[in-house]
């Protein structure tokens, strides 16, 4: 059912956070005709709990949609909703490469935000036609002839067709419809030439196996077609050509600028990569699609089991994740401290938090998180190379001829009223500042960052320091040497190897008293004094005590109601459970993953 | 498994009433318009009854009404309940009677009677000897005729204690200091002193929650103890348990059996007992305790079987909030589990390291340090 190539339409929504894309999406879905409205499920896109909670998308999703529009023609729509974080920026950039045009939703009363701004640009690299709407017209405060002048001023893209609309009521979908067939254009692409496809995502569904999102570039992809994976090197044949309306529904087959999946009889998504071309054996294109990149973890941390007898069913959980996101890595570990564990490898901080939500929700585990570290490249006296992503594997300093440590090239864009902060933020990082031009009241700023300043906090410092309003967009520009050391933290004058990490010599005191401070508030009081260390080798370089508990009973207990008094003791072995204990002193688990944000300083 | 042993038992006995339920309160205390008198005499016997065809070989050494505000039950009630008890039960010579009086001029007045009736020492509620105070903690009497009552209670009964409520919101060390002088002034032979605790679903809870007063903070709190603790053993009435001061002899032999894991019986609305391995409990509400009663001739809601482990952890638990701590020998006869064999040893070297703990001749105790944090020193003992 080839399509006439003339017909199709493919575009994502950016948005900002709440700014309504969702439901624009769900809107759209309705409008034509996709799903009864029984069948609706509020924010019908996002699948897993996680991402409706965080307002996130985490997987590339894509709907087809059949228009009629009102020159009388039917138009197929492809939507293909993206991820919209950094830590997922390459997924972004394959999916918007899936598409000609972008629709821009921008809330109507709170104008252009920073979030919009990093993916509009993206778009607009990928020569994406941008069509702006002007969402929740309909609000008393909503004022969409300042926020055109904005979109103009601040984006740079006209607003002459710019739709008004309120996706909540209903208002102005046609006009959305309409403004994506007119404005955004139709792939191109030869049906009958060899075979190019790219791979968009992948998923693990439990009754087809792995599913493969592709967007068709040239030719025509075939049930029963032999395909290969080009960077994979892989042989598959295709057992199944299908869309998502968003029911699925399968299809003979799918001609060029179609978006749709195809099933091959894998069984784990890490026999797919992201940005791969997919040809057909028989008659192979010449060349595959550019911009592939290989997953690459960027941060590490050892995730272990509260209750070490959980160690296999953690096992088992991981690898069913990694059956549906072969982004991330992991292999056993064993901690002096911990037990044995697993050390994960992930695309960022969100996407390990992402991970360990998943663990502790849907196979309930109780996780205790390692500090998060890159990967260090160590150059050692005898000529030897290693590369380390656990602290508690550092060599002797004596063997080591010196450290490289991942560099990224940060982009921020911030208001103009945040850039002090943010600039001192990116200074007190070590980073160097390569360039900061205005877009109208916005600032855009380039630095040079060490990975290891950015893996702790540093997004949660930029959205407090600009109130939310920064976004931040960042690649790696491969490692440099560094001044590193690695700092241990004593509690009760025992090292926890849990906690140790590497730092920069230069920010080792500052992030040891802030560590020692930290672990303070987070470590209740015990019958006992508690010194809290930051060590560097056998040098002490931070201290602070844990006073003794002054005060703990129960005045009165007559009546004979012992029971009480029991459930009192019952809940202190309950709580108990949630902490690890290290000589006499009990951790919460909170406090390892807790100790490393940085807090209010900076 | 019921004990062969037949020993000593004390009998709890729960009056629910009261004429206004106090902001601090989370004991079982309710406010009704009219109580038939006629017919809760009659129910408290069939619990009598009930729980003295379980326990008949067993002594009795201690009776105590309790509330809610067991003043306002009639002297005939009371001596009724007293006769029943000697009747059921084999007591001994000097038997402890007492009974919880609210320090009012109506109950004051009644005094006599209750003695008459065989009550022989009386708890009273006074709560603070400050009339701003006595209205914060929502009493309904004011100082002048607490005191009275005191006296009157002083001039009828050999052994009278009185409650005091301290760690107030804002009250300064000097303030208690002054206040507990005065308290010990009265010469009475026992005070209980209890720090204020917001319990959860009392008066204070929602005001505190919301803001509306704050409590001394830890150091503080602590500080008041301490000084409580010298006061009280300067005026000879050294502490006997986290809450509980005595001249020598005159203990609480009712609330000893408590701290002591003996046998206890705990009959009326929500009282609770402890006997033949058994943690009773009974129906909260004072109308469905009586029809329950009435119909089945006891107002159990429970009454689960201890397992070993809990009847130690349980005889710990009240064992080391006395001074004299606990007896291994005792605590092994009354439990069926050693004293090693539920604290931790390494914990325990620990907690005599940090001056926490002590071994006694008979077995061990927590230092006065120790007790200042018991909740959480018994925690590690166990383990926990």
């Amino acid at each position: 059912m080839t399509t006439d190539i003339s017909k199709i339409r493919n575009f994502s929504i950016i948005a900002h956070i709440d700014h309504g894309k969702s439901t624009l999406a769900d809107r759209l879905i309705q409008a034509t005709g996709g799903l009864q409205q029984r069948e609706m499920v509020e924010q019908v896109l996002d699948n897993m709990d996680i991402e409706r909670e965080r307002g996130i998308t985490i997987k590339a999703q894509t709907v087809r949609l059949d228009y009629k529009a009102k020159d009388g023609q039917t138009y197929v729509l492809n939507l293909m909703d993206t991820p919209g974080h950094v830590d997922f920026a390459y997924e972004v950039s394959r999916s918007l490469s899936a598409c000609e045009g972008s629709i821009l939703v921008v809330d109507a009363s709170q104008g252009v935000e920073a979030q919009t701004l990093a993916n509009v640009y993206q778009a607009i690299e990928h020569d994406h036609e941008i069509v702006p709407v002007i969402n929740k017209i309909d609000l008393p405060s909503a004022d969409p002839d300042k926020v055109k002048l904005q979109i103009e001023d601040v984006i740079g893209i006209s607003t002459e067709h710019a739709v008004l609309a309120s996706a909540k009521s209903g208002l102005g979908i046609e006009d959305v419809l309409e403004a994506i067939v007119r404005f955004i254009p139709p792939p191109k692409g030869d049906p009958s030439a060899p075979l190019k496809v790219m791979l968009v995502d992948s998923w693990y569904d439990q009754y087809l196996g792995v599913v493969i999102l592709v967007r068709v570039i040239e030719g025509t992809l075939r049930k029963g077609q032999m395909i290969k994976m080009m960077a994979a090197g892989t042989e598959h044949l295709v057992d199944r050509v299908g869309v998502f309306r968003p029911k699925i529904e399968t299809v003979d087959d799918l001609g060029p600028g179609e978006v749709g999946f195809i099933t091959a009889q894998m069984k784990e998504v890490a026999q797919t990569r992201v940005g791969d071309t997919l040809t057909e054996i028989k008659r192979p294109c010449a060349e595959p699609l550019p911009g592939f990149a290989p997953v690459q973890s960027v941060v590490f941390c050892g995730l272990f089991p509260v209750d070490a007898s959980d160690f296999e069913k953690l096992r088992d959980s991981l690898s069913k994740l990694r059956l549906n996101d072969a982004s991330f890595t992991f292999e056993m570990e064993t901690s002096a401290a911990l037990g044995f564990g697993f050390r994960c490898g992930f695309l960022g901080l969100l996407h390990l938090e992402i991970i360990q939500e998943r663990l502790t929700r849907e196979y309930d585990l109780n996780l205790i998180t390692t500090a998060p570290s890159v990967i260090y490249k160590i150059q050692m006296n005898d000529g030897t190379n290693l590369e380390l992503h656990n602290p508690a594997d550092m060599p002797d300093t004596v063997r080591i001829a010196h450290i490289e440590e991942p560099w990224i090239e940060a982009t921020i864009f911030v208001p103009d009223d945040y850039l002090g902060g943010i600039l001192k933020l990116c200074q007190d990082r070590r980073g160097i500042q390569k360039n900061l031009t205005y877009a109208g009241t916005r600032a855009m700023v380039v630095y040079e960052l060490p990975l290891n300043e950015v893996v702790f906090d540093f997004y949660d410092r930029l959205k407090s320091i600009s109130r939310g309003y920064a976004s931040f967009d960042y690649h790696q520009i491969g490692h440099r040497e560094g001044d590193l050391v690695k700092m241990s933290l004593l509690v009760n004058e025992e090292p926890v190897d849990a906690l140790s990490m590497i730092v920069h010599r230069s920010t080792a005191e500052a992030r040891g008293r802030h560590m020692c401070e930290r672990m303070k508030d987070l470590i209740p009081r015990h019958l006992f004094k508690i010194p809290i260390q930051a060590a560097i080798g056998g040098k002490v370089i931070a201290r602070e005590t844990i006073s003794a508990m002054r005060k703990d009973v129960t005045a009165k207990c007559y009546g004979g109601d012992i029971s009480r008094k029991k459930k009192l003791l019952e809940k202190q072995k309950e709580g108990k459970k949630r902490m690890r204990t290290f000589g006499r002193v009990d951790i919460p688990q909170e406090a390892f993953i807790a100790a490393l944000r940085m807090g209010d300083e900076g | 498994m019921p004990s062969a042993r037949s020993g000593t038992l004390a009998v709890y006995i729960h009056w629910p009433f009261c004429e206004s339920k106090c902001a601090y309160c989370d004991f079982n205390s309710h406010v009704r318009d009219t109580v038939d008198h006629a017919r809760w005499r009659q129910t408290l016997l069939a619990e009598l009854n009930f729980e003295a065809g379980l326990t008949s070989g067993h002594q009795v050494t201690s009776i105590f009404f309790g509330g809610g505000t067991p003043s306002l039950m009639q002297p005939e009630t009371v001596a009724t309940l007293i006769d029943a008890v000697k009747k059921l039960w084999p007591t001994n010579d000097n038997l402890e009677i007492t009974l919880e009086a609210n320090p009012s001029s109506v109950e004051a007045a009644r005094f006599k009677d209750f003695a008459a009736a065989g009550i022989n020492r009386v708890s009273l509620g006074i709560q603070a000897l400050d009339d701003r105070a006595l209205q914060f903690l929502t009493r309904r009497h004011d100082l002048k005729s607490a005191l009275a009552a005191l006296a009157t209670a002083q001039a009828i009964f050999d052994r009278v204690s009185f409650d005091l409520i301290y760690a107030r919101p804002e009250q300064t060390i000097d303030a208690w200091e002054q206040e507990l002088k005065q308290a010990l002034a009265f010469g009475t032979g026992h005070l209980s002193l209890y720090q204020l605790t917001i319990e959860p679903n009392t008066g204070f809870a929602g005001t505190y929650k919301r803001g509306g007063f704050t409590l001394p903070d830890e150091d503080t709190a602590a500080e008041l103890y301490t000084l409580t603790q010298a006061m009280t053993a300067d005026a000879g009435l050294p502490a006997y348990e986290i809450s509980n001061h005595a001249r020598p002899g005159q203990a609480s032999r009712h609330n000893l059996s408590y701290w002591a894991y003996d046998d206890y019986v705990g009959i009326g609305p929500g009282a609770h007992g402890r006997r033949l391995h058994q943690a009773t409990a009974r129906l909260k509400r004072p109308e469905a305790w009586l029809e329950r009663v009435e119909q089945h001739g006891n107002g159990l809601e429970t009454a689960e079987p201890l397992d070993s482990r809990s009847r130690a952890e349980e005889a710990l638990l009240m064992g080391l909030r006395l001074t004299v701590g606990i007896d291994a020998e005792l605590y092994y006869q009354r439990t069926g589990t050693p004293l090693n064999g539920i604290i931790d040893q390494s914990a325990l070297s620990a907690s005599i390291d940090d001056g926490l703990m002590v071994a006694t001749p008979k077995g061990v105790t927590a230092t006065a340090a120790g007790r200042l944090v018991l909740n959480r020193l018994i925690a590690t003992l166990v383990g926990a």
